[in-house]
Protein backbone atom coordinates (compact mmCIF):
# COMPACT_ATOMS: atom_id res chain seq x y z
CA UNK A 1 0.00 0.00 0.00
CA UNK A 2 1.24 3.39 -0.80
CA UNK A 3 2.39 5.96 1.91
CA UNK A 4 1.31 9.79 1.81
CA UNK A 5 4.84 10.73 0.17
CA UNK A 6 4.52 8.59 -2.46
CA UNK A 7 0.72 10.24 -3.56
CA UNK A 8 1.17 12.20 -7.04
CA UNK A 9 0.26 16.11 -6.97
CA UNK A 10 -3.21 16.23 -6.57
CA UNK A 11 -4.05 12.10 -7.29
CA UNK A 12 -4.03 12.75 -10.53
CA UNK A 13 -3.50 8.67 -12.08
CA UNK A 14 -0.91 8.54 -15.29
CA UNK A 15 -2.06 4.94 -15.89
CA UNK A 16 -4.32 4.72 -18.84
CA UNK A 17 -6.85 2.55 -18.10
CA UNK A 18 -6.72 1.88 -14.45
CA UNK A 19 -10.44 1.15 -13.70
CA UNK A 20 -9.11 -2.29 -14.85
CA UNK A 21 -7.63 -2.74 -11.57
CA UNK A 22 -10.85 -2.10 -9.13
CA UNK A 23 -13.40 -4.56 -9.81
CA UNK A 24 -16.92 -3.86 -9.31
CA UNK A 25 -18.86 -6.64 -10.04
CA UNK A 26 -18.97 -7.53 -6.00
CA UNK A 27 -21.18 -4.58 -5.66
CA UNK A 28 -23.73 -6.57 -7.59
CA UNK A 29 -27.50 -7.54 -5.57
CA UNK A 30 -28.84 -8.43 -8.71
CA UNK A 31 -27.55 -10.18 -11.17
CA UNK A 32 -28.39 -9.75 -15.19
CA UNK A 33 -28.81 -13.62 -16.90
CA UNK A 34 -28.43 -13.61 -20.84
CA UNK A 35 -31.54 -15.53 -22.67
CA UNK A 36 -29.54 -16.64 -25.70
CA UNK A 37 -32.34 -17.55 -27.94
CA UNK A 38 -34.40 -14.15 -27.63
CA UNK A 39 -31.56 -12.42 -28.66
CA UNK A 40 -31.56 -10.46 -31.76
CA UNK A 41 -27.46 -8.86 -31.35
CA UNK A 42 -28.34 -5.87 -31.76
CA UNK A 43 -26.05 -4.77 -29.61
CA UNK A 44 -28.26 -2.20 -27.13
CA UNK A 45 -26.98 -3.67 -24.01
CA UNK A 46 -23.40 -3.31 -24.79
CA UNK A 47 -24.08 0.21 -26.30
CA UNK A 48 -26.39 1.38 -22.77
CA UNK A 49 -23.79 -0.83 -20.41
CA UNK A 50 -22.07 2.09 -18.37
CA UNK A 51 -19.58 -0.55 -16.88
CA UNK A 52 -18.43 -2.25 -20.48
CA UNK A 53 -19.43 -5.49 -18.77
CA UNK A 54 -21.36 -7.14 -21.93
CA UNK A 55 -18.79 -8.29 -24.14
CA UNK A 56 -19.02 -8.39 -28.07
CA UNK A 57 -17.29 -11.07 -30.32
CA UNK A 58 -17.20 -11.26 -34.08
CA UNK A 59 -19.90 -8.33 -34.43
CA UNK A 60 -21.76 -10.88 -31.90
CA UNK A 61 -23.25 -10.54 -28.40
CA UNK A 62 -21.11 -12.09 -26.08
CA UNK A 63 -21.07 -13.10 -22.53
CA UNK A 64 -21.17 -10.66 -19.58
CA UNK A 65 -18.03 -9.93 -18.13
CA UNK A 66 -18.88 -10.05 -14.19
CA UNK A 67 -15.65 -8.65 -12.59
CA UNK A 68 -17.21 -5.52 -13.82
CA UNK A 69 -20.86 -5.95 -13.66
CA UNK A 70 -22.66 -3.65 -11.21
CA UNK A 71 -26.38 -5.38 -11.87
CA UNK A 72 -27.75 -2.05 -12.65
CA UNK A 73 -30.46 -3.74 -14.91
CA UNK A 74 -29.85 -0.74 -17.54
CA UNK A 75 -29.33 -3.37 -20.01
CA UNK A 76 -32.46 -5.63 -19.21
CA UNK A 77 -34.47 -2.20 -19.32
CA UNK A 78 -33.11 -1.48 -23.09
CA UNK A 79 -32.96 -4.99 -24.56
CA UNK A 80 -35.88 -5.86 -26.98
CA UNK A 81 -35.35 -9.49 -27.38
CA UNK A 82 -37.22 -11.26 -29.67
CA UNK A 83 -41.39 -10.76 -30.13
CA UNK A 84 -41.95 -10.19 -26.48
CA UNK A 85 -39.26 -12.17 -24.69
CA UNK A 86 -36.41 -10.26 -23.57
CA UNK A 87 -33.22 -11.88 -23.98
CA UNK A 88 -31.74 -10.17 -20.52
CA UNK A 89 -33.70 -10.81 -17.08
CA UNK A 90 -32.25 -9.56 -13.81
CA UNK A 91 -32.05 -12.15 -11.05
CA UNK A 92 -31.74 -12.13 -7.54
CA UNK A 93 -27.94 -12.73 -6.50
CA UNK A 94 -27.45 -15.63 -4.73
CA UNK A 95 -24.43 -15.82 -2.68
CA UNK B 1 9.16 52.67 -17.64
CA UNK B 2 6.38 52.64 -15.28
CA UNK B 3 2.99 54.19 -16.16
CA UNK B 4 1.51 56.29 -13.65
CA UNK B 5 -2.46 56.30 -13.86
CA UNK B 6 -5.75 57.08 -11.95
CA UNK B 7 -7.87 53.93 -12.26
CA UNK B 8 -10.10 52.23 -10.12
CA UNK B 9 -9.17 48.33 -8.27
CA UNK B 10 -10.88 46.25 -10.58
CA UNK B 11 -9.79 48.41 -13.88
CA UNK B 12 -5.85 47.45 -12.31
CA UNK B 13 -6.70 43.83 -11.30
CA UNK B 14 -8.52 43.51 -15.51
CA UNK B 15 -5.34 45.22 -16.66
CA UNK B 16 -3.00 42.61 -14.73
CA UNK B 17 -5.12 40.03 -16.38
CA UNK B 18 -4.61 41.41 -19.71
CA UNK B 19 -1.22 41.97 -19.14
CA UNK B 20 -1.16 37.99 -18.37
CA UNK B 21 -3.38 36.71 -20.90
CA UNK B 22 -4.73 33.89 -19.47
CA UNK B 23 -5.68 30.80 -21.73
CA UNK B 24 -9.08 31.04 -20.43
CA UNK B 25 -11.30 33.33 -18.18
CA UNK B 26 -14.94 31.47 -16.83
CA UNK B 27 -16.74 34.29 -14.92
CA UNK B 28 -19.98 35.45 -14.13
CA UNK B 29 -21.04 38.64 -13.05
CA UNK B 30 -22.00 40.35 -9.27
CA UNK B 31 -21.45 43.28 -7.61
CA UNK B 32 -18.99 44.62 -6.78
CA UNK B 33 -16.69 42.56 -9.42
CA UNK B 34 -18.42 42.64 -12.34
CA UNK B 35 -16.73 46.05 -13.32
CA UNK B 36 -13.41 43.84 -13.38
CA UNK B 37 -14.71 40.96 -15.70
CA UNK B 38 -16.57 43.42 -18.03
CA UNK B 39 -13.30 45.79 -18.51
CA UNK B 40 -11.62 42.30 -19.12
CA UNK B 41 -14.40 41.46 -21.80
CA UNK B 42 -13.85 44.46 -23.72
CA UNK B 43 -10.37 43.54 -23.99
CA UNK B 44 -11.20 40.42 -25.50
CA UNK B 45 -13.63 41.48 -27.63
CA UNK B 46 -11.15 44.70 -28.84
CA UNK B 47 -8.78 42.00 -29.74
CA UNK B 48 -6.61 42.44 -26.97
CA UNK B 49 -6.00 39.35 -25.73
CA UNK B 50 -6.67 35.61 -27.03
CA UNK B 51 -8.00 34.42 -23.97
CA UNK B 52 -10.87 32.43 -24.29
CA UNK B 53 -13.98 33.89 -22.36
CA UNK B 54 -16.42 31.35 -21.53
CA UNK B 55 -19.76 32.60 -20.62
CA UNK B 56 -21.95 30.61 -18.09
CA UNK B 57 -24.70 30.10 -16.08
CA UNK B 58 -23.51 30.44 -12.88
CA UNK B 59 -20.17 30.96 -10.47
CA UNK B 60 -20.85 27.27 -9.57
CA UNK B 61 -20.29 27.24 -13.34
CA UNK B 62 -17.60 29.22 -13.66
CA UNK B 63 -15.10 27.51 -11.78
CA UNK B 64 -16.32 24.13 -12.88
CA UNK B 65 -15.46 25.30 -16.41
CA UNK B 66 -12.11 27.05 -14.65
CA UNK B 67 -11.49 23.48 -13.52
CA UNK B 68 -11.69 21.71 -16.58
CA UNK B 69 -9.34 24.33 -18.72
CA UNK B 70 -6.84 24.44 -15.67
CA UNK B 71 -6.99 20.67 -15.63
CA UNK B 72 -6.81 20.44 -19.67
CA UNK B 73 -3.57 22.32 -19.79
CA UNK B 74 -4.39 26.16 -19.59
CA UNK B 75 -3.66 29.20 -17.46
CA UNK B 76 -6.65 30.16 -16.02
CA UNK B 77 -8.30 33.40 -14.10
CA UNK B 78 -11.51 34.03 -13.06
CA UNK B 79 -13.65 36.21 -10.49
CA UNK B 80 -16.52 36.91 -7.99
CA UNK B 81 -17.56 38.19 -4.75
CA UNK B 82 -20.48 37.31 -1.81
CA UNK B 83 -22.93 35.37 -3.13
CA UNK B 84 -21.33 34.06 -5.98
CA UNK B 85 -18.36 32.88 -3.89
CA UNK B 86 -20.76 30.70 -1.97
CA UNK B 87 -21.99 28.89 -4.58
CA UNK B 88 -18.37 28.31 -5.80
CA UNK B 89 -18.08 26.48 -2.54
CA UNK B 90 -18.22 22.74 -3.99
CA UNK B 91 -15.85 23.47 -7.00
CA UNK B 92 -13.36 25.34 -4.35
CA UNK B 93 -12.29 22.25 -2.67
CA UNK B 94 -12.28 20.15 -5.90
CA UNK B 95 -9.78 22.59 -7.49
CA UNK B 96 -7.11 22.82 -4.56
CA UNK B 97 -7.45 19.02 -4.42
CA UNK B 98 -6.64 18.73 -7.81
CA UNK B 99 -3.92 21.45 -7.42
CA UNK B 100 -5.10 23.31 -10.40
CA UNK B 101 -3.35 26.75 -10.42
CA UNK B 102 -6.51 28.70 -11.12
CA UNK B 103 -6.05 32.35 -9.93
CA UNK B 104 -9.34 34.34 -8.84
CA UNK B 105 -10.20 38.09 -7.94
CA UNK B 106 -12.42 38.24 -4.62
CA UNK B 107 -13.93 41.54 -4.77
CA UNK B 108 -15.10 41.12 -1.06
CA UNK B 109 -18.73 41.68 -0.44
CA UNK B 110 -20.95 41.09 2.71
CA UNK B 111 -23.07 37.65 2.57
CA UNK B 112 -26.63 37.65 2.93
CA UNK B 113 -29.35 36.90 4.48
CA UNK B 114 -30.02 40.27 4.53
CA UNK B 115 -28.54 41.02 1.22
CA UNK B 116 -25.92 43.84 0.92
CA UNK B 117 -23.55 45.05 -1.81
CA UNK B 118 -20.90 46.54 0.37
CA UNK B 119 -17.86 45.65 1.55
CA UNK B 120 -17.17 43.05 4.40
CA UNK B 121 -15.00 39.73 4.65
CA UNK B 122 -17.59 37.19 5.02
CA UNK B 123 -16.92 35.61 1.67
CA UNK B 124 -13.74 34.82 1.49
CA UNK B 125 -13.65 34.28 5.40
CA UNK B 126 -16.53 31.04 4.24
CA UNK B 127 -13.84 30.05 1.97
CA UNK B 128 -10.61 30.06 4.05
CA UNK B 129 -10.05 26.16 4.69
CA UNK B 130 -10.76 25.26 1.05
CA UNK B 131 -7.19 25.10 0.71
CA UNK B 132 -7.06 28.15 -1.94
CA UNK B 133 -4.15 30.24 -1.01
CA UNK B 134 -5.40 33.94 -0.27
CA UNK B 135 -3.82 36.96 -0.39
CA UNK B 136 -4.98 40.26 1.03
CA UNK B 137 -4.80 43.78 -0.40
CA UNK B 138 -5.12 47.11 1.03
CA UNK B 139 -5.23 49.17 -1.72
CA UNK B 140 -5.69 49.13 -5.74
CA UNK B 141 -1.37 48.90 -6.25
CA UNK B 142 -1.50 45.98 -3.83
CA UNK B 143 -4.60 44.46 -5.84
CA UNK B 144 -2.57 44.85 -8.97
CA UNK B 145 0.70 43.80 -7.44
CA UNK B 146 -0.63 41.01 -5.76
CA UNK B 147 -2.59 39.94 -9.04
CA UNK B 148 0.49 39.84 -11.36
CA UNK B 149 2.72 38.08 -7.94
CA UNK B 150 -0.67 35.31 -7.86
CA UNK B 151 0.07 33.87 -10.75
CA UNK B 152 3.77 32.73 -10.16
CA UNK B 153 2.79 31.32 -6.81
CA UNK B 154 -0.01 29.34 -7.76
CA UNK B 155 1.75 28.09 -10.91
CA UNK B 156 4.96 27.37 -9.26
CA UNK B 157 5.82 23.43 -9.37
CA UNK B 158 6.43 22.93 -5.88
CA UNK B 159 2.98 23.93 -4.87
CA UNK B 160 0.65 24.02 -7.78
CA UNK B 161 -2.56 25.61 -5.65
CA UNK B 162 -5.02 27.82 -6.59
CA UNK B 163 -4.93 31.63 -5.02
CA UNK B 164 -7.55 34.23 -4.31
CA UNK B 165 -6.50 37.53 -4.59
CA UNK B 166 -8.63 39.66 -2.11
CA UNK B 167 -9.51 43.33 -2.17
CA UNK B 168 -12.36 45.45 -0.32
CA UNK B 169 -15.53 45.82 -2.68
CA UNK B 170 -16.10 49.74 -3.67
CA UNK B 171 -13.61 51.01 -1.11
CA UNK B 172 -11.15 49.31 -3.37
CA UNK B 173 -12.73 48.12 -5.89
CA UNK B 174 -14.83 51.00 -7.33
CA UNK B 175 -12.61 53.92 -5.77
CA UNK B 176 -10.04 55.45 -8.24
CA UNK B 177 -6.82 55.82 -7.18
CA UNK B 178 -2.84 56.65 -8.42
CA UNK B 179 -1.72 53.55 -9.17
CA UNK B 180 1.80 52.51 -10.87
CA UNK B 181 1.73 50.00 -13.83
CA UNK B 182 4.47 47.80 -15.06
CA UNK B 183 5.38 47.38 -18.53
CA UNK B 184 3.32 45.08 -20.63
CA UNK B 185 6.32 43.54 -21.44
CA UNK B 186 7.83 43.25 -17.89
CA UNK B 187 4.68 41.34 -17.06
CA UNK B 188 4.65 38.78 -19.18
CA UNK B 189 8.31 38.08 -18.85
CA UNK B 190 8.05 37.87 -15.08
CA UNK B 191 5.04 35.31 -15.26
CA UNK B 192 6.57 33.65 -17.83
CA UNK B 193 5.14 31.19 -20.56
CA UNK B 194 2.66 28.78 -18.78
CA UNK B 195 3.99 25.38 -17.99
CA UNK B 196 1.26 22.64 -17.39
CA UNK B 197 1.61 19.61 -15.19
CA UNK B 198 -0.62 16.88 -16.62
CA UNK B 199 -2.34 18.66 -19.43
CA UNK B 200 -5.56 16.21 -20.11
CA UNK B 201 -5.06 17.64 -23.67
CA UNK B 202 -1.43 15.44 -23.93
CA UNK B 203 -3.37 12.69 -25.51
CA UNK B 204 0.11 10.85 -26.21
CA UNK B 205 -0.25 10.27 -22.12
CA UNK B 206 -3.76 9.72 -21.18
CA UNK B 207 -4.42 10.22 -17.66
CA UNK B 208 -7.42 10.56 -14.82
CA UNK B 209 -8.30 13.40 -13.01
CA UNK B 210 -10.63 13.23 -9.79
CA UNK B 211 -10.54 9.70 -9.02
CA UNK B 212 -12.54 7.73 -5.75
CA UNK B 213 -10.20 7.36 -3.20
CA UNK B 214 -12.08 5.09 -0.20
CA UNK B 215 -11.11 4.18 3.24
CA UNK B 216 -7.76 2.46 2.22
CA UNK B 217 -5.90 5.94 0.53
CA UNK B 218 -7.68 9.04 1.34
CA UNK B 219 -5.79 9.49 4.36
CA UNK B 220 -3.14 9.19 2.78
CA UNK B 221 -4.04 11.85 -0.14
CA UNK B 222 -4.91 14.52 2.58
CA UNK B 223 -1.94 14.31 4.27
CA UNK B 224 -0.02 14.87 1.05
CA UNK B 225 -2.03 17.39 0.37
CA UNK B 226 -1.53 18.93 3.92
CA UNK B 227 2.33 19.13 3.00
CA UNK B 228 2.02 21.27 0.06
CA UNK B 229 0.69 23.93 2.15
CA UNK B 230 4.24 23.91 4.48
CA UNK B 231 6.14 25.23 1.24
CA UNK B 232 3.66 28.00 0.42
CA UNK B 233 5.50 30.99 2.63
CA UNK B 234 8.91 30.66 0.98
CA UNK B 235 7.46 30.47 -2.76
CA UNK B 236 5.61 33.46 -1.44
CA UNK B 237 8.12 35.51 -0.75
CA UNK B 238 10.48 34.24 -3.47
CA UNK B 239 8.44 35.63 -6.06
CA UNK B 240 8.11 38.69 -3.64
CA UNK B 241 11.78 39.35 -3.63
CA UNK B 242 11.72 39.02 -7.83
CA UNK B 243 8.54 41.16 -7.78
CA UNK B 244 10.32 43.70 -5.84
CA UNK B 245 13.16 43.93 -8.32
CA UNK B 246 10.85 44.88 -11.34
CA UNK B 247 8.50 47.14 -9.37
CA UNK B 248 10.86 48.29 -6.57
CA UNK B 249 7.94 47.37 -4.10
CA UNK B 250 8.31 45.41 -1.50
CA UNK B 251 6.19 42.45 0.30
CA UNK B 252 6.29 40.10 2.57
CA UNK B 253 3.92 37.26 4.05
CA UNK B 254 2.53 40.68 6.08
CA UNK B 255 3.57 44.18 6.89
CA UNK B 256 4.40 45.83 10.05
CA UNK B 257 3.60 49.23 10.60
CA UNK B 258 5.87 51.06 13.19
CA UNK B 259 5.45 47.77 15.46
CA UNK B 260 9.19 47.01 16.56
CA UNK B 261 8.83 48.91 19.73
CA UNK B 262 5.69 48.78 20.18
CA UNK B 263 3.67 48.46 23.41
CA UNK B 264 0.08 48.15 22.29
CA UNK B 265 -0.90 47.04 18.62
CA UNK B 266 -3.65 46.70 16.18
CA UNK B 267 -4.04 43.57 14.05
CA UNK B 268 -6.66 44.30 10.27
CA UNK B 269 -7.00 43.12 6.99
CA UNK B 270 -7.27 45.23 3.77
CA UNK B 271 -8.33 48.69 3.17
CA UNK B 272 -9.15 49.44 6.74
CA UNK B 273 -5.00 48.92 7.50
CA UNK B 274 -4.78 52.42 5.69
CA UNK B 275 -7.16 54.17 8.20
CA UNK B 276 -5.50 52.46 11.27
CA UNK B 277 -2.04 53.84 10.14
CA UNK B 278 -3.17 57.14 9.95
CA UNK B 279 -4.26 57.32 13.65
CA UNK B 280 -1.12 54.83 14.67
CA UNK B 281 1.09 57.84 13.35
CA UNK B 282 -1.51 60.64 15.55
CA UNK B 283 -0.86 58.36 18.80
CA UNK B 284 2.69 57.95 17.96
CA UNK B 285 2.82 62.30 17.34
CA UNK B 286 1.69 61.97 21.60
CA UNK B 287 4.08 59.57 22.61
CA UNK B 288 1.91 56.61 22.65
CA UNK B 289 3.98 53.54 20.86
CA UNK B 290 1.04 51.54 18.77
CA UNK B 291 2.00 49.72 16.11
CA UNK B 292 0.02 47.93 13.41
CA UNK B 293 0.47 44.87 11.63
CA UNK B 294 -1.32 44.01 8.19
CA UNK B 295 -1.40 40.04 7.07
CA UNK B 296 -1.30 39.65 3.59
CA UNK B 297 -0.72 36.03 3.33
CA UNK B 298 -3.71 34.92 5.23
CA UNK B 299 -3.66 31.25 3.58
CA UNK B 300 -2.15 29.12 4.93
CA UNK B 301 -1.66 31.39 7.89
CA UNK B 302 1.72 32.56 9.14
CA UNK B 303 1.83 31.14 12.62
CA UNK B 304 5.41 31.19 14.09
CA UNK B 305 6.20 34.25 11.98
CA UNK B 306 3.02 36.38 13.24
CA UNK B 307 3.45 35.37 16.40
CA UNK B 308 6.80 36.36 17.02
CA UNK B 309 6.23 39.63 15.53
CA UNK B 310 3.45 40.49 18.30
CA UNK B 311 4.41 38.66 21.04
CA UNK B 312 6.30 41.47 23.11
CA UNK B 313 3.38 43.68 22.95
CA UNK B 314 1.45 44.23 25.69
CA UNK B 315 -2.00 44.49 24.19
CA UNK B 316 -3.55 43.88 20.92
CA UNK B 317 -6.70 44.74 19.34
CA UNK B 318 -7.70 42.21 16.42
CA UNK B 319 -10.06 44.14 13.80
CA UNK B 320 -12.34 41.70 11.86
CA UNK B 321 -14.75 42.36 9.28
CA UNK B 322 -16.67 39.45 9.29
CA UNK B 323 -18.31 37.47 12.55
CA UNK B 324 -18.02 34.02 12.95
CA UNK B 325 -21.52 33.27 14.15
CA UNK B 326 -21.82 30.10 16.88
CA UNK B 327 -20.92 32.38 19.96
CA UNK B 328 -17.34 32.32 18.47
CA UNK B 329 -14.55 35.64 17.69
CA UNK B 330 -13.55 36.67 14.12
CA UNK B 331 -12.06 34.24 11.86
CA UNK B 332 -8.92 36.94 12.30
CA UNK B 333 -8.84 36.74 15.84
CA UNK B 334 -9.49 32.86 15.80
CA UNK B 335 -5.55 32.83 14.04
CA UNK B 336 -4.00 35.40 16.02
CA UNK B 337 -5.12 34.01 19.16
CA UNK B 338 -3.60 30.59 17.83
CA UNK B 339 -0.21 32.10 16.46
CA UNK B 340 0.08 33.54 20.48
CA UNK B 341 -0.85 30.68 22.29
CA UNK B 342 2.61 29.26 22.04
CA UNK B 343 4.32 31.69 24.27
CA UNK B 344 4.07 31.32 28.03
CA UNK B 345 4.38 35.45 28.52
CA UNK B 346 2.01 37.00 25.22
CA UNK B 347 -0.43 40.49 24.96
CA UNK B 348 -3.68 40.37 26.04
CA UNK B 349 -5.80 40.06 23.05
CA UNK B 350 -9.14 41.73 22.05
CA UNK B 351 -11.47 41.39 19.36
CA UNK B 352 -13.69 43.81 17.74
CA UNK B 353 -16.17 43.56 14.73
CA UNK B 354 -16.52 46.59 12.44
CA UNK B 355 -17.32 47.23 9.27
CA UNK B 356 -19.94 44.74 8.08
CA UNK B 357 -21.78 45.00 4.79
CA UNK B 358 -19.75 48.52 4.62
CA UNK B 359 -20.12 50.41 8.02
CA UNK B 360 -17.57 53.25 7.45
CA UNK B 361 -14.52 52.31 9.16
CA UNK B 362 -13.91 56.07 10.65
CA UNK B 363 -10.53 57.17 12.23
CA UNK B 364 -12.48 57.60 15.71
CA UNK B 365 -13.23 53.84 15.57
CA UNK B 366 -9.25 53.23 15.51
CA UNK B 367 -8.97 55.85 18.24
CA UNK B 368 -11.94 54.22 20.24
CA UNK B 369 -9.47 51.06 20.22
CA UNK B 370 -6.66 52.21 21.01
CA UNK B 371 -7.79 54.14 23.98
CA UNK B 372 -9.25 50.51 25.23
CA UNK B 373 -5.82 48.82 24.74
CA UNK B 374 -3.91 52.00 26.58
CA UNK B 375 -6.67 50.97 29.80
CA UNK B 376 -6.08 47.59 29.29
CA UNK B 377 -2.29 48.27 29.50
CA UNK B 378 -2.87 50.72 32.75
CA UNK B 379 -5.56 48.13 34.61
CA UNK B 380 -3.96 45.14 33.64
CA UNK B 381 -7.95 43.85 33.12
CA UNK B 382 -9.59 42.84 29.92
CA UNK B 383 -13.68 44.37 30.51
CA UNK B 384 -14.99 42.18 27.26
CA UNK B 385 -12.64 39.93 25.09
CA UNK B 386 -15.19 40.28 21.62
CA UNK B 387 -17.88 43.59 20.81
CA UNK B 388 -18.86 44.88 17.94
CA UNK B 389 -17.57 48.41 16.97
CA UNK B 390 -19.68 51.17 15.10
CA UNK B 391 -23.03 49.74 15.83
CA UNK B 392 -26.04 51.50 17.45
CA UNK B 393 -27.39 50.48 20.72
S1 LIG C 1 -26.49 -5.03 -15.30
FE1 LIG C 1 -25.64 -3.03 -15.71
S2 LIG C 1 -23.47 -3.34 -15.42
FE2 LIG C 1 -24.33 -5.36 -15.64
S3 LIG C 1 -24.13 -5.80 -17.78
FE3 LIG C 1 -26.16 -4.94 -17.50
S4 LIG C 1 -25.91 -2.77 -17.91
FE4 LIG C 1 -23.85 -3.63 -17.59
S1 LIG D 1 -30.01 -5.85 -26.08
FE1 LIG D 1 -30.96 -7.86 -25.82
S2 LIG D 1 -31.39 -8.47 -27.91
FE2 LIG D 1 -29.95 -6.80 -28.09
S3 LIG D 1 -27.98 -7.82 -28.14
FE3 LIG D 1 -28.35 -7.35 -26.02
S4 LIG D 1 -29.30 -9.18 -25.21
FE4 LIG D 1 -29.41 -9.31 -27.39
Amino acid sequence: MMGWKQIPPGMVILEAGSALKFKTGSWRAFKPRWIEENCIHCLLCWLYCPDNAVKVKDGKRGEFDFDYCKGCGICALECPGKKGNKAIVMEEEVK
Amino acid sequence: MTKVVAVTGNEAVANAFRQIEPDVCAAYPITPQTELMQRFASFVSDGKVKTELILVESEHSALSACVGAAAAGGRVATATSSQGLALMWEILFITSGMRLPVVMAVVNRALSAPINIHCDHSDAMGARDSGWIQLWSENAQEAYDNAIQAFRIAEHMDIRLPVMVCYDGFIISHSIERIEYLDDDIVKNFVGEYKPLYPLLDIENPKSYGPLILTDLYMEVRRAHAEVYKKVPQVVLKVAEEFEKISGRKYGLFETYRLEDAEIGLVVLNSAAGTAKDVVDEYRDKGIKVGLIKPRLFRPFPYGEIGDALKHLKAVCVLDRADAFGGSFGPLYLDIATSLYPYSIKPALINRIYGLGGRDFMPEHVAYVIEELKKIVETGKVESFKEYIGVRE
